[in-house]
């Protein structure tokens, strides 16, 4: 402890190189409050990822984003890359999300429902069932080359593989239809691009969650980086109540709770399971260390050997940094815990959130852009009439097929003279070119030059569209 | 084609390539043998008599990485153009790549033509996938002139109507695009008289199609349109051989009203489509001239419209 109260990291000599090998990190298995919570979100997660391209809607995949064909499909909307807009949306929903969650309970997504936490837990678990637990792992890493390593390794990368496999096939039936993947899959029968992202994504799932695991988190993730600038005092992080634990040290089972004041010892028995649960491989009881992913693994098996040692749990717990230092009780933190900040994220993400829904509900169910004419500015026709040509598209973003009349305003006596009606299909666009004349009197009125004009194109189901374009008056 | 004017340049990049490369290897290895700073884990600087700095180590599989990076530079300088003006081992250009894909694409196009080449203009104009084809080779080489709609603007002629100046027929509009039309028409002022008298002919040429005119002035014209019958003939009816125009439709490609026709008389006029066969191949040419032969025959298709993205 300094000065300030805050504890100080002991420096572990790096042995004076500039480059480490890092020590590969066995997590020993835990079970408890947050361990179940993990697991339900790993299930979410992963039944939405694997789940939703097989998924049917009005005869179509539900979600499915067809590049080739520039539409996104997302159940009953139809989006054209005009809509990139929501894509932003969708960003900023998420990053204030992250800011929102991080400011209350420090690194959430990234214990909870990050890919890569997610995977790594779901190899994990491959890894115990056919390498056993940390010691095993451990004992194997150090057993020499023979059949029964050979063997249990094989298997688990057999296993590893095909998951990664899975998982690419799922990432790359969100782009290509899932049901015609999955019948090209019988002659291995895919198209380059999507043997490329097949293959791309399984090599990175089973390099990341096999692999480089707590590495992507140390090293290359910058969400990391910038979480822990959303932190402050104020925020639930996973601790290590020091003045309960310490000093810490190994003691009789029979030494009570309320005997180990007079005994010199605090509730901490030094047992070292938070380090073996670690997936980070830190001690938490170093207080908050940038590796820490706040999966709070270090929590379940804690309160696990205080229920063993008849002491009351959380000794390692969420809590804030300004309650431990002035001892709040939980209550007393949940309520620092809505302060401004956290008020203003959450004000901002209901309002992004907001907007975006009424944006959705009141978009039309189609789209126009009105083209003038590339060849000619304007020409006369018949009676002196003044003629301009523009080319409509007519982008349906309904599924049904539908009919659209074209109209025009801004001055007077100006009308279509081609025919002003359009069938459009279901999610397609088409083009009309459509001229438009004015009678000479008025041209006369209105005088040579650019006069803005107004499309109007009527959808027949009380949805009109309006566009704007210029007419030009020769001189 | 060098890229530098001097091959010192060449030379003095592929210098500057290599030494960055081996300059990126040797910092690399140099940090990672030399031992740094003070058996406590600090780099061994103190600031301000108290502040040290931590080494914290890259972890060793980053530098595996950065050497992996380097690895494939090198093997990439060697096959590919990088190194100044080498051309690597592959011999790969941009230029070439593109040739490849533009060759694959035309012979798969080639196909698509060759049916199209066989199939007669009036049968073209009902095969929608044709016609698309057409209308997308009529707007990017045609509508500048024409208009994407294809009825011209002035002095460009509308190719939707039946006034045609060469003839209208899928063999003539083939020839008229292929080898472009040099449309002449002579300054006449001189051959028809004085000011009035091309007042009076202008007046006459408007009366062969009904349209606003002076009559006297018109009567006392009409002999002098021998003239102009050499080209237009006795009727005014054009003569499609030499591209004279249809006087008497009401079709005006270079202005309506006397003032125009006056103009015309007194000025002439040379207007010329230029040929395309050096920009479009006689397949391309079929296929476009199907498409403004079906324009002016819409009994045979319905243009206007195709389904675009």
């Amino acid at each position: 402890m300094n000065a300030a109260g805050r504890p100080v990291i002991p420096i572990a000599s790096a042995g004076g190189g500039l480059y480490r090998a890092e020590k590969k990190i066995h997590p020993r298995e835990i079970k408890g409050r947050f361990a179940t919570w993990r697991w339900v979100l790993v299930f979410l997660t992963q039944a939405l990822f694997y789940g939703l391209p097989w998924l049917e809607w009005n005869a179509r995949q539900a979600v499915l984003f067809d590049l080739a064909a520039r539409r996104f499909y997302v159940f009953g909307l139809v989006l054209y890359p005009q809509d990139f807009i929501f894509l932003a949306a969708i960003l900023v929903v998420s990053a204030y999300g992250l800011f929102l969650f991080t400011a209350i309970a420090g690194r959430l997504w990234c214990g909870f429902a990050c890919p890569q936490t997610v995977y790594t837990e779901i190899f994990l678990w491959i890894e115990r069932r056919l390498e056993g637990d940390r010691t095993a792992r451990m004992r194997l890493d150090a057993a020499p080359w023979n059949a029964d390593k050979l063997r249990r390794r094989g298997a688990k990368h057999a296993a590893w593989i095909l998951v990664a496999l899975w998982t690419g096939f799922s990432f790359v039936g969100f782009f290509t239809p899932i049901r015609t993947l999955a019948a090209e899959t019988a002659h291995l029968a895919f198209g380059p691009w999507e043997w490329f992202w097949i293959l791309f994504y399984a090599f990175a799932t089973w390099g990341n969650a096999g692999f480089m695991r707590e590495q992507v988190c140390k090293y290359m993730c910058p969400y990391a980086r910038f979480q822990s600038a959303m932190f402050d005092r104020d925020t639930m992080i996973v601790t290590y109540d020091t003045k309960r634990g310490e000093p810490r040290g190994a003691r009789t089972k029979s030494l009570a709770h309320d005997a180990l004041a007079g005994a010199g010892k605090g509730s901490c028995i030094d047992c070292s399971l938070c380090v073996q649960v670690c997936p980070t491989g830190i001690d938490i009881r170093n207080g908050l260390q940038y590796e820490c992913i706040g999966c709070a693994a270090c929590v379940d098996a804690c309160d696990g050997v205080m229920d063993k040692m008849a002491y009351p749990r959380g000794l390692i717990r969420f809590a804030t940094e300004n309650g431990l230092e002035r001892g709040w009780s939980r209550r007393q933190m949940l309520h620092h815990v809505a302060r401004p900040r956290v008020l203003v994220y959450t004000a901002v993400l209901a309002l992004i959130v907001g907007a975006i829904a009424t944006t959705i509900a009141l978009r039309a169910p189609f789209r126009v852009d009105v083209i003038r004419d590339r060849g000619a500015l304007a020409r006369q026709v018949e009676q002196g009439r003044i003629e301009n040509v523009y080319r409509l598209q007519v982008m349906n973003a309904s599924e049904r097929p539908r009919h659209f009349r074209v109209g025009v305003t801004g001055l007077d006596g100006l009308v279509v003279a081609s025919a002003p009606d359009l069938d459009v299909d279901g999610a397609q666009a088409r083009w009309l070119a459509v001229r438009v004349q004015l009678p000479f009197e008025s041209a006369q009125a209105a005088g040579a030059g650019v006069h803005p004009i107004r499309f109007q194109i009527d959808g027949a189901a009380g949805d009109v569209v309006n566009e704007k374009s210029t007419f030009v008056i020769p001189r | 084609m060098s890229d530098f004017f001097s091959a010192g340049w060449s030379v003095y990049i592929a210098l500057a390539v290599i030494l960055s490369l081996v300059g990126c290897l040797a910092l690399l290895v140099i940090t990672a043998r030399g031992r740094s700073g003070a058996a406590d884990g600090t780099t061994g600087h103190v600031w301000d008599s108290d502040l040290r700095e931590m080494n914290n180590p890259m972890p060793r599989w980053w530098m595996i990485l950065f050497v992996i990076t380097i690895a494939f530079a090198a093997v990439y300088l060697l096959l590919y153009p990088g190194l100044g003006s080498a051309k690597g081992a592959l011999a790969w250009s941009s230029a070439d790549a593109w040739r490849h894909e533009q060759e694959a694409a035309n012979a798969k196009l080639a196909v698509v033509y060759a049916r199209y080449a066989k199939t007669p203009a009036a049968d073209l104009a009902r095969d929608k996938q044709a016609m698309a084809i057409g209308e997308r080779l009529f707007v990017n080489n045609c509508s500048a002139c024409h208009g994407s709609d294809a009825r011209g603007n002035k002095g460009f002629p509308n190719l939707t109507d039946k006034d045609w100046l060469y003839g209208g027929s899928p063999e003539t509009i083939v020839e008229t695009i292929t080898h472009g039309r040099h449309g002449m028409m002579p300054s006449m002022a001189a051959a028809v008289g004085d000011a009035k008298d091309v007042g009076n002919v202008a007046n006459y040429v408007l009366s062969l199609s009904n349209s606003p005119h002076d009559v006297a002035a018109a009567e006392a014209g009409r002999a002098k349109f021998v003239i102009c019958a050499a080209c237009h003939g006795p009727d005014g009816k054009g003569n499609q051989a030499i591209g004279a125009p249809n006087l008497t439709d009401g079709i005006w490609l270079h202005g309506f009203g006397k003032d125009a026709i006056v103009a015309m008389v007194n000025g002439g006029k040379s207007n010329v489509m230029p040929a395309q066969e050096h920009r479009l191949t006689p397949e391309q040419i079929h296929v476009v001239g199907a498409y403004v032969w079906s324009l002016s025959n819409p009994q045979a298709q319905q243009p206007g419209s195709v389904a675009a993205r």
